[in-house]
């Protein structure tokens, strides 16, 4: 069993460049913040590491940071400029019985994230979710299409904080 | 007026007339396409089963719209699933009657204001005929609604046009 801070400085040693920082002090795990390109690499490394073993993802989830600037247009409405979505990976090992956070964090304007569905089976579907509800591109992912909201679904995703509903859908009315 | 209006004993002959015959006969016997949407299903499930028996009202569960009555729309009415709600309905031959079961499908229920995914109301896709409360509604206003509902049929009539 390993502590955070461990972990934290076995992945900065082997990835100097990709692994970015840890925070500490949260009420639950600590959490490191990963390059949004390299977290497939770096997931890789989590799992097969004689050390690490990270042989299960609990939960991948992706989060709408309104960290923008809030703008408020004529209507009431309101979107956000210079906004942030991340993407929360937590992990744990079955085996060494630690559990860490992993957290990518990537403009909305180019929210491109590495999947993980090769390493953990379970991304699949996680990964759709969060792309479905988030709008988060995960990059090489073998099916990446809506799992919940309808297949045509084209007026955005509902989960963004400045996301509104559309007036109609398929000839029914929403709002 | 009731069903009969004559009865002769002795030679087996009853006299009515046609529209109560031909709606005692649909109040009598309404199968419900066996279909449940949410939570609301599962009191739908205790209706049919032996402590309410839904069976004694002539409601039985079938397993294809085509050969049923009225559609119970017994839960959340998604917008992916208004769309088959809609199907359903419309594979369903007439006469057909619908009961909206439960605040969801009566207008939304607790997702009437941050809903994105729900219909709210799915009176919005198809005419409702009894609208039944409650979240979800106990199966005795189930069966209070479905009462309603042959009180609706009972005044139908083949000429005349009925509210």
């Amino acid at each position: 069993m390993k502590s955070a801070q461990d972990i934290f400085e076995i992945l900065k040693e082997k990835f100097p460049e990709e692994v970015i920082s840890i925070t500490t002090g949260k009420p639950k795990e600590d959490i490191i913040d990963i390059h949004p390109l390299s977290i497939n690499k770096i997931s890789f490394f989590l799992r097969d590491s004689e050390v690490l073993l990270f042989d299960n993802l609990i939960l991948l989830s992706g989060v709408d940071n309104a960290d923008g600037k809030k703008k408020t247009l004529p209507d009431g409405s309101f979107e956000y400029e210079n906004n942030t979505l991340s993407v929360f990976y937590h992990v744990e090992s079955t085996s060494l019985k630690h559990k860490i956070t992993l957290r990518v964090t990537v403009p909305v304007d180019k929210p491109e994230v590495e999947s993980v569905s090769e390493i953990w089976m379970c991304a699949d579907w996680h990964e759709r979710e969060a792309f479905d509800m988030i709008g988060i591109n995960f990059l090489n992912h073998p099916n990446l299409i809506r799992i919940l909201m309808p297949y045509d679904w084209e007026y955005g995703y509902p989960l963004r904080k400045d996301y509104k509903n559309p007036e109609f859908y398929a000839g029914m009315k929403v709002s | 007026m009731g069903l009969l209006d004559t009865e002769f004993t002795q030679d087996s002959i009853v006299l009515t007339n046609v529209d109560d015959l031909l709606n005692w006969a649909r109040l009598s016997s309404l199968w419900q396409v066996g279909f449940g949407l949410a939570c609301c299903a599962i009191e739908m499930m205790a209706t049919s089963a032996s402590h309410y028996d839904f069976d004694r009202f002539g409601v039985i569960p079938r397993p294809s719209p085509r050969q049923s009555d009225v559609i119970i729309i017994s839960g959340t009415v998604t917008l992916k699933m208004a769309l088959r709600v809609k199907r359903l309905y419309e594979q369903m031959p007439d006469p057909k009657y619908v009961i909206s079961m439960g605040s969801c499908s009566n207008c939304g229920g607790p997702y009437w204001e941050h809903g994105y995914h729900v219909l709210k109301g799915v009176d919005r896709v198809i005419p409702v005929d009894v609208y039944v409360p409650g979240c979800p509604p106990r199966p005795e206003a189930l069966l209070e609604g479905l009462l309603k509902l042959q009180e609706k049929i009972k005044k139908e009539s083949m000429v005349k046009k009925t509210v």
